[in-house]
């Protein structure tokens, strides 16, 4: 059977799964549509909070990135996982017992402010609306490239899905099909992964093979090392940024990572303040499995990659190329005429994307009217194959390759769905009930949950089919935006009981507003104004994703030195805080 | 009587919060960073050391603190009659 048909049986297959779920968990109160009841069990929401952490990035772009990157894509396997134990130890208990549904809840009672709650809503539509535009993108990539389906319609029959299993079911629907994406990803990322590293090092387990010794003997990092070294990149196994942006770049993604409204909203989930430690403990166990193979994946396509296409004249070149090429994702300039294919250092195009004529060159290959002349090398490979294409490069199976497709989107159908949750949640709970019409009823406020839901899947449709330039960009900084506005508000309302509403709204407002100037100067300009200002100029040497840290300490010091010069919070406030660093008792506090 | 026991809950709890955040600075920025250079000289199979704690180690690391954390404070909650 073909890709194709593979391809499309599997997506049927899991779509329908999915649907079954959605119909089973339908939502009847705003409690199960918000926070699933409260009765989750750990092992679920382990597996829902690794699904919905595990977006379309995770599973197609970081082990591709890291392949690139060697040494320095460390900084997304340690970031995306370290956040959390920032996550488990010092904010998932404290929330979960506090008890109220959103990050907003939290922030406005804890500050006992509206503006406070203001300030965490607009945060926390900001973060999840960058991130779910990612997420559709991503839907509508699969749907393209294993389907042939129009990146539209793939992103259209993305939203519908989601659509179903959120507008009916709420975090309830959301929660469980998100079991099953798990399932469905985990096995998919992890196939192909098993597959390579046998054939390539003897050895089935990634994370061992990985360390292990190829063919002839030799170690397989070593070789890579050697290879790479050959052709003029760096060491795999050292990076060329500095250990200060590595540094600043970990703890950015850690601490945004802990900040991420849309992960922390799944520990509001379960029933008791000790579920929830277990939980976050699952959820990362679930993640580090992806997470440990990813590293692994990269250096087994990195090393075949190399292997296949360096010196290797284009006519002789297996067929994967010549259909990765025929989608644009790789393009080759035969600048020596020699026919084969150069890959070394420097950049093969003059700018980011191939553009292509629409004529052919005497061994069949794709010409391209943008070959950066000034290097010798000839190969440009879009990062996002690596993942996609590993299996095919490989030679494995066709079903093998038709799992990649179903486990993506089942990777960024998950996240969509519990980003677009906190959207809806933020709208519906924090606006609405909390500020404009506190005396709805809980049926009027199920219905505008699902109202906003319904308008949140439809902007963030728009956005996959209509991706503005800077999303891509801007993806990667949500971390940096939630390391810079939530993380210290929660932490400091957790650890500080002195710390107050002025304190918390200076620093949020400060802490976002500096990330997010550094962001426009720095990273995505501002279209038709001005372009970004070169790395030359960096503060401190740090590149806009680490700049999440630095923003992070400036709201702290401004947080705590702004309370000191205040008032201290009400005695109530002092209570609550004192009520929170207390396990006992999680369960009644719901119901208040 | 009851917020005495609440402090001295708190303490412990802090207190154990800082072990446990120290080893996870030490393994991820600590030996996968700031001193990965230097632990790069020593192998651990086909690994360098450094190498292998910023893409595998300081990982299973925090899998296991996170466990631990669990047991300990399942043991303090017990000890201080706040589990349920």
């Amino acid at each position: 059977m073909s890709v194709e048909a593979w391809t499309w049986i599997l997506v049927i297959l899991t779509f329908a799964l999915y649907f079954g779920i959605a119909i089973w968990a339908r939502a009847g109160s705003t409690k199960e549509f918000y926070v699933a009841g409260g009765g989750v069990s750990p092992l679920a929401n382990g597996m829902a909070t690794a699904a919905d952490w595990m977006s379309a990035a995770s599973f197609i772009s970081m082990a591709g990135l890291i392949s690139f990157m060697g040494y320095d894509g460390s900084v997304f396997l340690m970031g995306w996982t370290g956040g959390y134990v920032l996550l488990a130890l010092l904010l998932a208990p404290y929330l979960r017992k506090f008890g109220k549904f959103t990050v907003p809840d939290f922030i406005g009672d804890r500050y006992y402010s509206n503006t406070a709650r203001t300030v965490a809503v607009l945060c926390a539509l900001i973060v999840s609306f960058t991130y779910v535009a990612g997420q559709m993108r991503g839907v509508g990539i699969v749907f393209s490239q294993f389907l042939q389906v129009d990146i539209v319609w793939g992103v259209i029959i993305g939203m519908s899905v989601v659509l179903v299993f959120a507008f009916l079911g709420g975090m309830k629907g959301i929660t469980y099909t998100q079991v099953a994406q798990y399932c469905v990803l985990i096995f998919a990322f992890m196939v192909p992964a098993f597959f390579i590293s046998l054939q390539m090092t003897g050895n089935i387990i990634p994370q061992i093979g990985m360390g292990g010794t190829v063919s002839d003997g030799t170690y397989l990092l070593d070789k890579l090392d050697n290879l790479s070294t050959q052709l003029g990149f760096k060491e795999y196994t050292s990076g060329s940024k500095t250990t200060w942006d590595v540094f600043a770049i970990t703890l950015a993604l850690m601490v945004g990572t802990a900040g991420l409204p849309h992960v922390i909203v799944r520990f509001f989930t379960v029933p008791k303040v000790k579920d929830a430690r277990k939980s976050a403990g699952l959820a990362l166990l679930f993640i580090a499995i992806l997470y440990t193979t990813a590293p692994a994946i990269a250096v087994f396509a990195r090393t075949n990659l190399i292997e296949t296409v360096s010196d290797t004249e284009y006519e002789q070149i297996p067929a994967w190329f010549k259909n990765w090429e025929n989608t644009g994702l790789i393009a080759w300039a035969d600048k020596n005429d020699d026919g084969k294919i150069q890959y070394v250092t420097g950049a093969a195009l003059s700018s980011k994307k191939p553009v292509f004529t629409e004529e052919r060159g005497q061994y069949g290959q794709r010409l391209i009217s943008n070959a950066n002349m000034s290097t010798a090398n000839e190969l440009y490979v879009d990062r996002d194959i690596m993942v996609l294409a590993n299996p095919e490069i490989a030679k494995l199976p066709n079903w093998v390759i038709a799992l990649v497709a179903a486990g993506g989107l089942a990777a960024a159908l998950s996240t969509a769905a519990g980003l677009l949750l906190v959207i809806s949640t933020s709208v519906s709970h924090d606006l609405i009930k909390k500020q404009l019409k506190p005396n709805i009823s809980d049926k009027g406020e199920l219905l505008a949950a699902r109202i906003s839901i319904l308008v949140a899947i439809i902007i963030a449709g728009l956005f996959g089919i209509y991706p503005p330039g800077f999303v891509a960009a801007v993806v990667a900084l949500a971390f940096g935006l939630a390391a810079a506005s939530f993380f210290p508000a929660i932490i400091l309302g957790i650890f500080d009981k002195r710390m107050n509403k002025q304190g918390a709204i200076a620093g949020m407002v400060v802490g976002v507003s500096l990330m997010l100037y550094y962001m426009i100067v720095y990273k995505t300009g501002l279209i038709g104004v001005m372009d970004p200002r070169p790395a030359s100029e960096w503060w401190f040497n740090t590149s806009p994703e680490g700049f999440g840290t630095i923003a992070m300490i400036v709201n702290i010091i401004i947080s705590v030195t702004v309370s000191r010069l205040t008032p201290a919070p009400p005695k109530e406030v002092q209570e609550i805080v004192e009520n929170i660093r207390i396990p006992s008792g999680a369960g009644e506090a719901h119901a208040h | 009587m009851s917020t005495n026991k609440a402090t001295k809950y708190w303490k412990e709890n802090i207190s154990y919060l800082m072990i446990l955040l120290l080893i996870w600075f030490a393994v991820s920025f600590g030996a996968g960073i700031l001193f990965k250079d230097a632990l790069n000289e020593i192998r651990l199979g086909g690994f360098k050391l450094g190498f292998w704690f910023a893409q595998q180690g300081s990982i299973y690391v925090f899998v296991i603190l996170i466990f631990v954390y669990v047991r300990l404070m399942n043991k303090l909650d017990r000890k201080y009659g706040y589990d349920e």
